[in-house]
């Protein structure tokens, strides 16, 4: 395949970046989209240009390390895939690819398409554990859970902190990554004790961080690569105003 | 020196509540006059920082990744394996034990696998309490499958996502204790040196990967939890940062490397399909319990696999493991892909790939139950290769995937330099020459919850609280080293990229130090790399600053010391006339195939002594002592 990439090149978070076109051939369709950007960086550098610095690791859709827009789309084309599991038979040949990152107030860029998402780790700080510290806890089959409950807790705790449903949401808000882990812990037994604080400390520390206001277009959820369903974000409300309009212990 | 393991004495299953009896305690107002330093944030590494901090101790911690989150641990799919006999299937701490020791070809140390064993049970309920999913049956208590290597249910998972789940417990437990000050997190930075006084690890030096800022950290002691080194292969199922620098610098600065050469290959993996191939993606060894692996019978056979009937199939795996059948040991599955793709009967457009064929589950069970176990591994497999794996088999072959060697540790997890610790992967202690399925996820939360907390109080105990501070001329000289070594990288100004020189590296590792080895090709591929590192020194180019987000000057770093290690890697195997698990030297087999062990001359942990630059390194042997397990051929049929 041969294409033309325009990617955004920034030095860092002080100088104003551009998008760069690149044309680049000989790319294999089974070639992962990441594999694509070694082949162009290598051959950047053999130039003496600098390669594009991007942020990847496991290469296997998990870490949630990579983060790209890539044509208008968080992670590209393709639902339920982030950037490193996104292979070039997607794309046509010939085709010209837009390559940006992540756009948010919340996440300044470091260079081209790295940016920085310390701030989804300090919403975690906020709230997003259960209080028990290592040792001297009950048998794990003493506390029965059932399984639809368990499985429900399951599906939000998948959330791989990518930050593509901020990239997504026209107020770059980080609702639905922080109703994942509400919901996670609010629908486990170990977890309903701190459900109160949790919800209110976490979502006082979103919005402390720059993140934008949920106003439910749903874009998050479409763009998510792991699923994270919407109905998280309803039961965020519901925990939100459960903590806000109850008394401690009721509810 | 002289090589002491400090097992404690007594019978096996009481050393380890003996020893942490006998071991020192620091009083609870005294730890918070300690620093300790915990370099890595995977399952061993946050879940170590954490509990030192729930405990009293200042952690300071520190990964490359930009969220402690996203260390590798979280790409594990499979399972946890547990002695809780939840099944009432026969298990036991015992039997988990036995498992373990003879999976790993009677090559780890009886008293740590015991250990680990023990404490596994208790792995489970912390994760529990955690909020950690773990699959549920309907009556809401835990479910199990079973594993490589076991004949018993006592693998705890959580759909495909076993490790990720675990360590976001891990991460939780951390980002509660930096919440509440005790923890110091520095994510986005890498150890580029230990820093030791007086005999005695107490600091690090680091390199900020945004600013390129290097820093100086001091501390009472350090953990390292760094992981693996597959890496040195170039493709192997690591995450792409995964590296050796921080064991290899520590090695440098004195600490032992226990067994390097013991390498697991993973059988299945999904094949390589191109040159530009950057990483190569695991399915699961969960998918061995429902699918079937074979490859036709004749050779050069190369008809679609639903032409191929069914007696014109050899499942190898059922045929010579009866007992087993598709779940024997992945270094024993995985010899046998490789022979069988050596006969010529691999299957692909390579032909090195073995079919894992799912048809008679979906026949038997229905495709509904099998996509409720295995969907999102199917999904990540049609992703990947274009291909249906609900129509037509999977194709895999064997990986790179974990390394068994590492750091050399005591019983207290502590290397050779005094106060410097190694845990979970990048240490060499619990799982011999190969690892079963599910024990890395467990050694790394043992290390980290139940056993780094209690044996390190012991060296605190007995050191003085004065703090080293960073002006010491061991932190100048140190930090003096880094600069230097940084700047040598980006004046080189060569020809050749970094990758080039890591891709060179891994065929020759892959080629004559992987799936099988013999002592030709060892010797060859020690002058290679020898060669290949000169010329890494020479011709490499490295463009950009150090005070910017440089990542090729980062993987500079990284392959110039798995250029290092690969040749200790090369000089191990070549040492071990041998063949045990992982470590497969084709002399030594028996007239069917398996790994021919030799107990009466290496029944030992080989430990090298870095001797200086260019200099052969120093062998020193800790014998290994069986007492409670026979040693016997290891049989799975």
């Amino acid at each position: 395949m041969n294409l033309t990439l325009r990617v955004w090149r920034q030095k860092n978070a002080r100088t104003p970046g551009k998008l760069v076109t690149y044309k680049v051939n000989n790319i294999s369709p089974d070639m992962s989209f990441l594999e694509m950007i070694d082949v162009v960086n290598e051959d950047l550098t053999l130039k003496g240009e600098d390669p594009i610095a991007f942020d990847h690791d496991c290469r296997e859709g998990i870490c949630g390390m990579c983060s790209m827009y890539i044509n208008g789309r968080a992670h590209g084309p393709e639902k339920g895939t982030t950037t490193c599991q996104l292979h070039m038979r997607k794309f046509q040949d010939g085709q010209t690819i837009t390559i940006e990152p992540w756009r948010a107030n919340a996440f300044p860029v470091h260079k081209d398409l790295s940016v920085d998402r310390s701030a989804l780790d300090r919403i975690q700080q906020a709230g997003g554990y259960i209080s028990v510290n290592t040792g001297g806890v009950p048998d794990a089959n003493e506390i029965p859970i059932p399984k639809d409950i368990a499985d429900k807790a399951f599906d939000a705790a998948t959330c791989i902190q990518c930050g593509a449903c901020v990239a997504a949401c026209k107020n770059a808000s980080a609702m639905l990554f922080v109703s994942a882990k509400v919901s996670q812990l609010a629908l486990l037994p170990q977890g309903k004790v701190e459900r109160k604080t949790r919800v209110e400390n976490m979502l006082a520390q979103h919005d402390a961080e720059g993140f934008g206001a949920c106003s439910n277009i749903g874009s998050c959820a479409a763009e998510c690569p792991v699923g994270i369903s919407l109905e998280n974000i309803a039961m965020l409300n519901r925990e939100y105003l459960g903590a806000k309009l109850t008394s401690e212990n009721v509810g | 020196m002289l090589l002491d393991a400090k097992i404690p004495e007594g019978p096996l299953a009481e050393k380890w509540e003996k020893h942490k009896f006998n071991v020192k305690l620091v009083n609870p107002a005294n730890k918070r006059k300690y620093d300790i330093i915990v370099v890595g944030t995977g399952l061993a590494g946050a879940s170590a920082a954490a509990t030192l901090a729930e405990l009293g101790y200042n952690v300071k911690a520190f990964c490359y990744q930009d969220s402690a989150r996203r260390a590798h641990s979280i790409a594990a799919q499979g399972g946890i394996n547990a002695a809780k006999n939840y099944q009432n299937d026969g298990d036991s701490v015992y039997r988990l034990f036995y498992d373990t020791i003879k999976g790993g070809d009677y090559r780890a140390r009886e008293a740590n696998v015991y250990r680990l064993a023990q404490v596994s049970v208790n792995i489970i309920d912390q994760c529990v309490a955690q909020g950690v999913p773990f699959a549920r049956e309907y009556g809401g208590l835990l479910a199990n499958r079973s594993f490589g290597g076991a004949q018993v249910s006592r693998t705890f998972y959580a759909r495909g996502q076993t490790g990720q789940q675990l360590l976001l417990g891990a991460y939780s437990a951390l980002n509660r204790q930096i919440a509440a000050g005790k923890v110091l997190m520095f994510p986005r930075t890498e150890m580029l040196d230990l820093v030791v006084v007086d005999g005695k690890a107490r600091g690090i030096i680091t390199r900020h990967l945004i600013t390129g800022k290097i820093e100086t950290h001091s501390a009472h002691a350090v953990i390292l939890a760094t992981g693996g080194y597959g890496n040195v292969f170039y493709l192997s199922t690591n995450a792409m940062g995964c590296n050796t620098t921080a064991i290899w610098r520590a090695h440098k600065k004195g600490a032992f490397f226990g067994n390097p050469c013991f390498t697991q290959i993973h059988p299945t993996c999904i094949p390589v399909s191109g040159e530009y191939q950057s990483k190569l993606t695991l399915m699961s060894e969960s998918l061995r319990n429902d699918g079937r692996v074979w490859v036709p019978k004749a050779v050069g056979d190369k008809r679609a696999p639903q032409d191929i009937p069914e007696n014109e199939r050899d499942y190898f795996l059922e045929r010579k493991y009866p007992s087993f059948g598709n779940l024997v040991p992945r270094d024993v599955a995985s010899r046998n892909a490789k022979q069988a793709c050596d006969e010529g009967r691999g299957v692909g457009s390579t032909g090195l790939a073995v079919y894992l064929d799912f048809a008679d589950a979906i026949q038997r069970d229905g495709l509904d139950k099998v996509s409720q176990k295995y969907g999102n591994l199917f999904d990540m497999y049609a992703k990947i290769t274009g291909e249906n794996p609900y129509e037509s088999p999977m194709r895999i072959y064997p990986a790179v995937h974990y390394t068994m060697g590492g750091l050399w540790v005591d019983y207290n997890l502590m290397t050779t330099i005094p106060g410097l610790y190694a845990t979970g992967e990048c240490n060499f202690s619990d799982h011999g020459a190969n690892r079963l399925g599910a024990s890395a996820l467990m050694q790394g939360l043992a290390d980290g919850y139940f056993v780094i907390p209690y044996t390190i109080g012991d060296y605190l105990a007995q050191m003085k609280t004065e703090k080293v501070t960073t002006d010491h001329p061991a932190f100048k000289e140190a930090e003096q080293q880094v600069t230097s070594r940084i700047n040598k990288f980006l004046s080189i100004n060569g020809t050749k990229t970094v990758d080039h020189y890591h891709k060179e590296l891994g065929l020759l590792m892959w080629d004559y130090c992987g799936m099988a080895r013999n002592a030709e090709g060892l010797q060859h591929a020690k002058q290679k790399i020898s060669e290949l590192r000169a010329d890494f020194w020479q011709n490499v180019r490295v463009l950009g600053e150090n005070e910017e987000l440089n990542m090729t000057l980062e993987k500079a770093g990284r392959v110039a010391d798995f250029l290092e290690l690969g040749e200790l890697m090369v000089d191990d195997a070549l040492n071990r006339n041998e063949s045990c698990g992982g470590h497969f030297r084709e002399e030594y087999q028996t007239p069917e195939n398996e790994a021919l062990r030799d107990d009466a001359n290496f029944a030992y942990v080989a430990a090298w002594e870095y001797t200086g630059d260019n200099q052969p390194e120093n062998l020193h042997k800790e014998a290994l002592d069986f007492e409670n397990v026979k040693l016997t051929q290891r049989s799975y049929k």
